[in-house]
């Protein structure tokens, strides 16, 4: 298999505007031909379901939710960055776009990064016009702030809930191709097997989860847009329902899996409390703006953070990395709050570092704080019943966001026909790191931008049939569907399936987290194969599958989490290198830095699925005409 | 954060389905108070699948207060006691020692229950798409900062929009009135330049829905705004009924 691309020739900024021009399209009155298919409806799904219904594409939606506007992009917090250059501070196209490949380490494609930088602009836009409240100046103009690994003020915000107002808009637009009757939307469904005939992708098998009925669906083309897979370590910052089966069951019917090991650990979350805790909630990397992240000079220095004198403080992140302080990217700062961790410093000794606001409030005041922060500092005292405008808040690293995801061209098509992937279940534009606020950009610009072109070009192209469900295919998938269910319910074992995922998050946590080595990953396989068995043999899910039955959807989840989980760090064993968040022990500088090996390494990781615990490698590889490969460097 | 446990009674609201009976069971746990009331009965539904018993069954995904999915009555309190906060905000260190926490669904004429503490709110849904929205196909926009918003509006829009949908104030007003949730949204885009080309159709298309998907009117008690998680102001139910009034006054659609 020869994982192909796609970009187009020319110049990087002109590859986009061109393409545009060289793919065919669907005249107006054909488009109502055409249905697609689209599941999840967070900013990828629903800003893809509105726009190709208004360009006149028949639309049905799928979410497990009980309404569209449930999905977890909705807690996105911190903004989304636009090269609007409104701050006049020496923003660009090309400087968003060179962030975001040095930001992922120069483990991206060029042209994809380069589109997205370009579109960006366009989001705001289109943003505004529906009604999104963006924070605004005096004069009534756009407000900015700073992200992670940027030194301009590119992000725009909506106080510390962006993706809930982002998605809001373009959950609004949803709505009104619904009232239109061009969005047909069935809420609780769970999607749980594509149907693939003749190569291509013609339909999707959900479970209504109500009834427990297994319901076909056929359609010309099939979206993906159902998110990350960090839930796959247990304790995440993800919602409590995101999974990666949508992705995964695809995977298991052909498409490629690309850069499983690509997982983002993000430095701003709450730390662990305890063993019922059910997630690690985040705090936005936009309080790196004006908060100072410290831990005492001394080790296992107990005292209060207040009373630990300026002194003796070590803001590490201002020490090691002067020019970007704070604002390093996300795997930098992870790897720096683990690496005093480790080493003893930690809050008490533990795993916490304080992220201080006590300079900004004085600098500010405490009112200016509360009004960019105040959601955010709220939630935090609602947590842990401390107030951070007293006391410096506890932070540490946690799973987030992951940047693999199935291999999409530069059309956002997967390796089979007629699948497309969108938004954060696509591998495509961070490479091995995320760059805060990058996120929403990307969903919004798969959705609204990329996709009503790409896809017209594949009905034009291709002119895919309409397959009718009554066909072998459908059964197949069906009764697969069914017989994994059937099979999980009659295990009737003793353990349950959340003492499974947790203590497959604690391997991934341990040996496929923030570092990793060849030993460990090797440690990392056996034990989720161990697991897996257990799994399989002594899980207990009570009930039936006709009817409302959470533990079985929670357990049809882990199964999947189970095979995903081996695949990366099958992955990450792989990849002898440190590259982003990905971080193998064995290399890296004697700073401590990550080590790439661009000679052997610049490709893409894309994963065939041959079997259970089997894979078959493929490579894409990466070319760079357009920057320089350097060590990245936020000294 | 501290590690105390505390044991607490909770008598929940179980029934199988919409039509079944309901009642109350009683249990009988001990929990960190580091824990979340839903953290609570994750816990107790373990115990529960371990017994080989069905899971009590309730909803909720972000568990950051953002996501709406959420949503029990606790003691008389949709969300729960403590102001300005969603259930799966609430921890337990916000209970004593031996007391009695009382679960139930949110209960509305328009929120039938499914399954124990779950409830179809897709009537909130309906509302919103008979008008909750700014006609804009994607393409259409001019450069973001060709029209200025000023702070004011733009503060008072974000203060409507955020609310999460979760329908507390539904379940607390004795009318089952939706007027919080659908003033929230009519208030965020009249308040902006954006919206005005639609904004009286737009309020009377969702005031009609809202009244035929069967919730109540509002008698201004203000229970929602006290229960909103979000602390949604009834300055916006005013303000739609101000709309409303003006729709009815000015817009194409009237029947004189």
């Amino acid at each position: 298999m020869i994982l192909d691309s796609k970009v187009p020739e020319g110049n990087l900024a002109e590859k986009w505007t061109n393409h545009k021009f060289e793919m065919k399209l669907v005249n107006p009155a054909n488009k109502r031909k055409f249905t697609v298919i689209i599941v999840g409806t967070g900013l990828a799904g629903a800003s893809a379901a509105a726009t190709l219904a208004e360009l006149g594409y028949n639309v049905m939606s799928f979410t497990y939710h009980d309404s569209n506007r449930r999905a977890h992009s909705i807690a996105a917090q911190g903004g989304i960055n636009a090269t609007k250059n409104y701050q006049n501070d020496g923003d660009s196209d090309f400087r968003l776009f060179y962030d975001t490949i040095k930001g992922g380490d120069f483990r991206s494609r060029e042209a994809n990064v380069y589109r997205l930088a370009e579109l960006s602009s366009n989001i705001i836009d289109q943003a505004v016009a529906q009604g999104v409240p963006f924070a605004r100046d005096y004069g009534g103009y756009l407000d900015n702030r700073s992200f992670g690994g940027a030194q301009v003020s590119r992000t725009f915000y909506a106080r510390g809930e962006t993706g809930q107002q982002l998605l809001l808009g373009a959950i609004g637009a949803m709505n009104r191709q619904i009232g239109l009757g061009k969005i047909k939307l069935f809420t609780r469904r769970e999607f749980l097997d594509l149907v693939v005939v003749e190569g291509a992708a013609k339909g999707i098998v959900v479970r209504n989860l109500l009834t427990g009925e297994i319901e076909r669906y056929s359609a010309h083309a099939v979206i993906l847009a159902t998110g990350g897979y960090s839930r796959v370590f247990y304790l995440s910052t993800n919602a409590m329902n995101s999974n990666g089966t949508a992705i995964w069951r695809a995977h298991k019917r052909g498409a490629v899996f690309a850069n499983p090991c690509y997982t983002q650990i993000h430095p701003t979350c709450l730390p662990v409390h305890g063993e019922l805790q059910s997630k690690r909630v985040l705090m936005s990397e936009s309080l790196r703006n004006d908060g100072r992240i410290w831990v005492p000079k001394e080790k296992g220095d107990t005292r209060h953070p207040n009373d630990i004198p300026e002194d003796e403080r070590d803001y590490y992140l201002e020490r090691r990395y002067p020019a970007f302080g704070n604002l390093v990217p996300r795997d930098v700062a992870s790897r720096a709050a683990k690496e005093r961790c480790d080493a003893g410093y930690g809050v008490n000794g533990g795993e916490a570092v304080y992220l201080d606001f006590s300079e900004a409030i004085q600098r500010l005041g405490k009112k200016a704080i509360e009004e960019k922060y105040g959601n955010l500092f709220d939630m935090y005292q609602n947590i842990t019943g401390e107030d951070p405008y007293e006391v410096p808040m506890k932070i540490y690293p946690a799973p987030h966001y992951t940047m693999g995801g199935l291999w999409v061209d530069y059309h956002l098509m997967s390796n089979v026909p007629g699948l497309f992937v969108l938004g954060e279940a696509n591998f495509s534009d961070h490479g091995a790191n995320r760059l805060g606020a990058s996120a929403l950009m990307q969903g919004l610009a798969d959705g609204y931008f990329i996709i009503p072109y790409t896809l017209g070009n594949y009905f034009a192209t291709e002119k895919p049939d309409l397959v009718s469900t009554d066909t072998p295919e459908f059964d197949e998938a069906e009764n697969n569907v069914k017989d994994t269910i059937k099979k999980l319910l009659s295990i009737n074992g003793k353990q349950t399936v959340d003492s499974i995922h947790k203590r497959l998050g604690r391997i991934l946590w341990d040996k496929v987290g923030m570092s990793r080595t060849a030993e460990g990953l090797k440690q990392a396989i056996e034990e989720i194969r161990q697991l897996r068995e257990e799994f399989w043999n002594d899980v207990k899910i009570p009930g039936t599958d006709g009817e409302i039955n959470q533990t079985l959807e929670r357990a049809g989840r882990v199964a999947d989490f189970l095979e995903l989980g081996e695949l990366m760090a099958k992955d990450a064993l792989n990849r002898e290198e440190s590259c982003g968040t990905h971080f193998r022990e064995e290399y890296q500088t004697e700073e401590g830095e990550a080590l790439r090996r661009d000679d052997e390494y610049a490709y893409v990781a894309g994963w065939e699925f041959k079997n259970v615990g089997e894979w078959e490698l493929h490579k894409e590889p990466l070319k760079f005409e357009n920057v320089k490969l350097t060590q990245r460097s936020y000294k | 954060m501290s590690d105390g446990h505390i044991n607490v009674t909770l008598k929940i609201w179980r029934q199988d389905g919409p039509n079944q009976e309901g009642g109350f069971e009683e249990f009988k746990v001990n929990v960190s108070t580091d824990a979340s009331v839903l953290e609570m009965l994750d816990e107790l539904n373990n115990e529960l699948e371990q017994q080989g018993k069905r899971p009590i069954a309730f909803e909720s995904d972000c568990r950051e207060g953002i996501c709406g999915t959420c949503g029990i009555v606790i003691n008389g309190h949709p969300h729960g006691p403590l102001p300005k906060t969603a259930t799966c905000q609430l921890h337990m260190r916000n209970f004593k020692d031996g007391e009695t926490l009382t679960l139930e669904p949110f209960r509305a004429a328009a929120f039938p229950i499914v399954r124990d503490l779950i409830v179809d709110r897709s009537a909130l849904d309906k509302v919103l798409q008979a008008g909750g929205f700014i006609s804009v196909n994607t393409g259409n926009a001019p450069d973001a900062n060709s029209i200025p918003v000023s702070k004011h509006a733009a503060t008072l829009a974000i203060e409507a929009a955020e609310c999460i949908g979760c329908g507390a104030c539904v379940a607390t007003c004795k009318n089952s009135s939706a007027m919080l949730f659908v003033g929230a949204k009519v208030s965020h885009l009249a308040l902006l330049p954006q919206g005005q080309i639609e904004r009286y159709e737009r309020v009377e298309k969702m005031v009609a829905k809202m009244d035929e998907v069967g919730f109540g009117n509002c008698s201004n008690t203000y229970a929602c705004e006290a229960e909103c998680p979000k602390g949604v102001s009834v300055v916006n139910i005013a303000r739609m009924n101000r709309e409303f009034l003006k729709a009815k006054l000015l817009s194409h659609n009237v029947e004189l």
